[in-house]
C-alpha cells in the first residue's frame, strides 16, 4: 500500500472537440454526473459526520469547556461529567500496547523484508493479513477466556514478585485491567505494524544493504544501522497507525478493561477507556448532557484519529519516496 | 578477531530473534483459530442454526434470529456501501480532475481512519433518532458508511491500474467514454474489484462497535428493516461477559462460526485476486 506511488494517467480529453450536446447524446456527461454525485457524497458523509458529533455535544462544551478534559467525577445522576479516567485509560491502554507491539512488530517486519526468502515472506504476510482480518470480538472473546485468566494466575503475580516494587505492578492481580487490555491490543495492531513496516524496509534501495556490506558490516549491522534508519520515517508512521487503531479500539478493550472509571497508577486496575465507555452507556443514556458528553468523547476520540492517521500517512509516503529503487522481490 | 567473532555472533542472535518474532506474529493466528476451531466445535450444533436463543438455564437454543440478522445488515450495507465505493471510484479514476479527485480521496482516507464506535454514533444520530427507535436499517446504514472508503479507495486502485492503451484503443475505435469504462476498463479490472468488494465485506462482517446501539439486539426474530436485530458479533459480545456457562458456549460456536466465515471469504478475494488480473497486454 505504501509503495503505491504510480499513478496511470488519465485518457485526457479526447472528446475535446465534441459539442457538450453531443456528448450529453452519447451518454458521457450523463455517467460523468452520477458518478460525480456518488464520489460526493463520500465528501457529504464525511462533512455529516464531522457535523453530527460537533453539534451532538454542544451542551457539554458550553457547560464544562476545558474543564471535561481535567475533571475525573463521571456521575450521571449530579450531571457531573469528566473526562480523564477515560483519556488517562485509553492513553494508557495505548501505551501499553505499543510497548508490546513495536519491538515485536518491527523484528518480525525485519525478518521479512530483508531475511526470508520472497516465497517465505509473502505466505507469512498472507496469514499476517488475514490475522488483521480478525474482528476486534472474537479478540475479546479469547481475551475474556484466555488472556483474562492467564493474567491473574501467572503474570500478575510474577510481575509482582519480580517487580512488584514498581508502583505500577502493585495491587491485587484481578487480571482484568490496563495491562491486560493492553496486552489484546498489542496482539491487535502487531499485524498493522508488520506490514506496514514490511512495505517501507522493502522500499528501501538495495545499494543502501550492498553498501554496508562492502564496508564489512555484518547482515544485522548493515540491517540495524543502514536499512532500519532510512526506513525510519516510515516505520514511524506505521507506529502512528497502530496507535490510531489502539485508542479507537472498542470490543477488545470494553471485554477485558474492567470498566471502572478509577485513575490508578498500577498497571493491574481496572479502568476504562473512551471507546468502552461509549459502548456500554450510550443507550442507557437519559438525558440530553449525557448522551452528548458521551457524543463529545467520540467527537475527542474522532480528532485524536484523525491527526494520527494523518501524520502516519504523510509519514509512509515520505518514505516510501525516498525510496525510489526497491528491494522488492 | 575476537570483535569479529563478537559482531558475528551478535548478527546472528538478532537476526534470530527477528524470525522468533515474525514466529510469535503468526503463531497467534492459528493459536486463534485452534482455540476456536476446539472450543466452537464442541459447542456447535444443528440447533445453533435453526433455533431462536433460550432463557438463561434453559439448554438447546441457538442463534438462528443473529445469523439471519447479520445476513440482513450485511445485505443492507452492501447495497449502501458498493454502488458508492464502486461509482465514486469511478469518477475519481476516470473523470475527475484532481482537485476533486484529492477532496474526495481525502474525505474517504479520513472516513476509513474513523473508530468504528464513532460511526455507531454517527448511524444513531442520522437513522435511530429520526425513526425513534433502534433498526436494521441504523445497522446497515451503519456499515455500509464503514464500507464506503475501503471499496472507493481499492476500486480506484484497480481502475487506474488498466493499462492505458486499452482505453486508447478503445476510444479510437469510435467508443464514447462511458461505453469504454462499461464495457472495456471495468471488465479487465473486474478481479481487482470483486477482491476490494469481499474484503470490505469481509471487514464489515465482524464490526461489533457500530451495531450497539444502532441495531441494538433482540431475543426473537426481527421482521422488516425498521426493529431492532439480533447479529451475530453483538452476540458473541453479550454472551461472552455473561457469566452463564451456557452462553459462552454458544459465544465460543458463534465466534467458530463467524471467524470461518471472515476467514474464509478472504482467502477466496485472495485467490481471485492471485490468479492475475486477466488483462491482454499488446
Amino acid at each position: 500500500m505504501a509503495t503505491t506511488t504510480t499513478t496511470v494517467p488519465n485518457a485526457g480529453p479526447v472528446s475535446g472537440s465534441r459539442s457538450f450536446l453531443h456528448r450529453l447524446r452519447e451518454g458521457d456527461e450523463i455517467a460523468r454526473i452520477i458518478t460525480f454525485l456518488f464520489a460526493a457524497s463520500v465528501v457529504l458523509v464525511t462533512l455529516l459526520l464531522v457535523f453530527e458529533l460537533w453539534q451532538g455535544s454542544v451542551l457539554p462544551r458550553h457547560k464544562f469547556g476545558f474543564a471535561f478534559f481535567r475533571t475525573s467525577v463521571w456521575d450521571p445522576i449530579f450531571d457531573q461529567f469528566g473526562a480523564l479516567p477515560f483519556i488517562y485509560g485509553t492513553v494508557v491502554t495505548a501505551g501499553v500496547s505499543l510497548f508490546l507491539a513495536v519491538p515485536l512488530g518491527i523484528g518480525a517486519a525485519i525478518f521479512l523484508a530483508e531475511l526470508a526468502p520472497a516465497r517465505v515472506s509473502d505466505t507469512l504476510e498472507f496469514f499476517i493479513d488475514l490475522l488483521a482480518a480478525v474482528p476486534s470480538v472474537i479478540y475479546g472473546l479469547l481475551g475474556v477466556f484466555i488472556v483474562v485468566p492467564l493474567m491473574r494466575q501467572y503474570i500478575q503475580p510474577g510481575l509482582k514478585s519480580v517487580l512488584g516494587f514498581l508502583p505500577i505492578f502493585s495491587g491485587p492481580a484481578y487480571g482484568i485491567g490496563f495491562l491486560t487490555a493492553g496486552v489484546v491490543l498489542a496482539i491487535m495492531v502487531i499485524p498493522y505494524i508488520i506490514s506496514v513496516s514490511r512495505e517501507v524496509l522493502l522500499s528501501v534501495p538495495r545499494d543502501q544493504r550492498e553498501a554496508a556490506l562492502a564496508l564489512g558490516s555484518t547482515r544485522w549491522e548493515s540491517t540495524w544501522k543502514v536499512v532500519v534508519p532510512f526506513a525510519r520515517t516510515g516505520i514511524m508512521g506505521s507506529i502512528f497507525l497502530a496507535l490510531a487503531r489502539a485508542l479507537g479500539e472498542t470490543m477488545a478493550v470494553t471485554m477485558v478493561i474492567g470498566n471502572t472509571p478509577i485513575i490508578s497508577a498500577s498497571l493491574f486496575s481496572p479502568g476504562y477507556s473512551i471507546a468502552a465507555v461509549i459502548a456500554n452507556e450510550f443507550t442507557e443514556a437519559t438525558g440530553e448532557l449525557y448522551t452528548q458528553s458521551l457524543i463529545e468523547l467520540g467527537l475527542v476520540l474522532f480528532l485524536l484519529t484523525f491527526v494520527l492517521n494523518g501524520l502516519a500517512r504523510l509519514l509512509i509516503v515520505a518514505t516510501s519516496q525516498r525510496g525510489g529503487g526497491t528491494g522488492h522481490t | 578477531m575476537n570483535r569479529l567473532r563478537w559482531r558475528k555472533f551478535v548478527s546472528g542472535f538478532m537476526l534470530t530473534m527477528t524470525g522468533v518474532c515474525a514466529l510469535v506474529a503468526v503463531s497467534v493466528l492459528f493459536f486463534i483459530l485452534g482455540y476456536l476451531l476446539y472450543h466452537g466445535g464442541t459447542s456447535i450444533s444443528w440447533n445453533f442454526f435453526t433455533k431462536l436463543p433460550t432463557p438463561v438455564g434453559e439448554s438447546g437454543g441457538g442463534m438462528a434470529n443473529a445469523i439471519v440478522g447479520s445476513a440482513k445488515l450485511l445485505a443492507l450495507a452492501t447495497l449502501i456501501g458498493v454502488p458508492i465505493g464502486f461509482l465514486g471510484a469511478i469518477y475519481l479514476a476516470e473523470f475527475s480532475g484532481s482537485s476533486v479527485a484529492f477532496v474526495v480521496r481525502y474525505s474517504a482516507d479520513l472516513l476509513n481512519g474513523v473508530p468504528s464506535i464513532v460511526i455507531g454514533i454517527f448511524a444513531y444520530a442520522i437513522v435511530v433518532l429520526p425513526f425513534k427507535h433502534f433498526s436494521t436499517l441504523a445497522g446497515g446504514v451503519a456499515l455500509g458508511v464503514m464500507m464506503i472508503p475501503i471499496t472507493l479507495r481499492s476500486t480506484e486502485e484497480f481502475l487506474l491500474g488498466v493499462p492505458r492503451a486499452l482505453r486508447e484503443a478503445a476510444m479510437a475505435l469510435g467508443a464514447s467514454k462511458w461505453k469504454t469504462i462499461a464495457t472495456v476498463i471495468v471488465p479487465a479490472a473486474y478481479r481487482g474489484i470483486l477482491t476490494a468488494v469481499l474484503l470490505a465485506f469481509a471487514r464489515i462482517a465482524g464490526e461489533t462497535a457500530p451495531l450497539l446501539f444502532t441495531a441494538f439486539g433482540n431475543e426473537y426474530w426481527s421482521p422488516g428493516w425498521n426493529q431492532p436485530t439480533a447479529s451475530l458479533p453483538a452476540m458473541i459480545f453479550k454472551y461472552a461477559i455473561a457469566p452463564y456457562e451456557d452462553w459462552h458456549r454458544q459465544a465460543w460456536a458463534a465466534g467458530l462460526v463467524l471467524l470461518g466465515l471472515i476467514l474464509v471469504i478472504n482467502i477466496f478475494a485472495r485467490a481471485i485476486l492471485a490468479r492475475g488480473i486477466a488483462v491482454p497486454r499488446s
